[in-house]
């Protein structure tokens, strides 16, 4: 498994259980570097089931949210599953507004969103 | 800073640094803050000034060191007016692909200037689209806090 400096690894009866180490995603450096490791569960790591919990997360630019939507067509092309848990009401809004809440399975708590896994 | 007659501002030339841009939008934040802004009104200020100085920096003026990004910002208790400009061509704001179209749905790019306008009250070019400026009014306090924003999109 790769080392991680953006995110931080656990597992959850099997789903690769992904959160932020920043509480604001917004540094241009960071975000690419975010988005390697993030892409890199799905490439290297071989996550079949992954959860993006971002509990602690306060903001998160446009750009992080592009790699969260390249993430997705790596996860989708693995034929893999990725839902994302815990979004503060600030960040859902973002998802609302740009109709990304039709293309992410966005959970309420980590719980939900494990328990759909499992759907 | 909590009455409107009170105010902020902030004029300054930058060069086109990602930095120096985030420690202009930290001040900013902070000003915003000591103004009595808070909560939702303060992340879409915080998202709308990302979106627009990143813009500004990486494709106004392609990281162009030398370029300069000029910002200007007021602040009074009920009203945010930010002004950025760059030194680039600018770019056809009128014809502005929408990102939440099905077929760019998934396209990892192309949100910025629509969260700009969706998140301000208003966010208008000028003719050349080198420049924005976007307007934010405090938003009316509900006082249940689950009660539904008329501003937010169901």
């Amino acid at each position: 498994m790769a080392t991680h400096r953006r995110i931080t690894v656990g597992d959850s009866g099997g789903v690769c259980v992904v959160r932020f180490v920043d509480k604001k995603i917004v540094d241009s450096g960071s975000i690419e570097q975010l988005g390697e490791e993030m892409n890199s569960l799905v490439t290297v790591d071989k996550q079949g089931m992954i959860l993006l919990n971002f509990d602690g997360v306060e903001f998160m630019s446009s750009a992080a949210l592009n790699k969260l939507i390249s993430l997705n067509s790596k996860v989708k092309a693995a034929a893999g599953r990725l839902k994302l848990c815990c979004l503060r009401a600030e960040i859902k809004e973002v998802f609302t507004i740009t109709r990304l809440d039709r293309v992410f399975d966005l959970r309420k708590t980590e719980a939900d969103a494990i328990a759909a896994f499992k759907l | 800073m909590t009455s409107a007659e009170e105010h902020w501002s902030y004029d300054k030339i930058l060069p086109s640094d990602l930095e120096l841009g985030h420690a202009a939008i930290e001040e900013l934040m902070t000003a915003l803050g000591a103004a009595g802004w808070e909560g939702m009104d303060l992340f879409r200020i915080q998202m709308a000034i990302e979106e627009a100085v990143v813009n500004a920096i990486e494709h106004g003026n392609k990281r162009q060191i030398d370029k300069k990004v000029r910002l200007v910002f007021h602040v009074t208790f009920e009203k945010a007016t930010l002004e950025i400009t760059d030194e680039g061509a600018g770019f056809d704001h009128r014809n502005v692909a929408d990102p939440t179209a099905e077929e760019l749905l998934d396209k990892p790019r192309g949100r910025g200037v629509m969260l700009m306008r969706e998140l301000m009250n208003d966010a208008f070019y000028n003719e050349r689209g080198n420049q924005v400026t976007m307007i934010k009014l405090r938003s009316v306090e509900v006082p249940d806090g689950d009660a539904p924003d008329p501003n937010i999109p169901e």
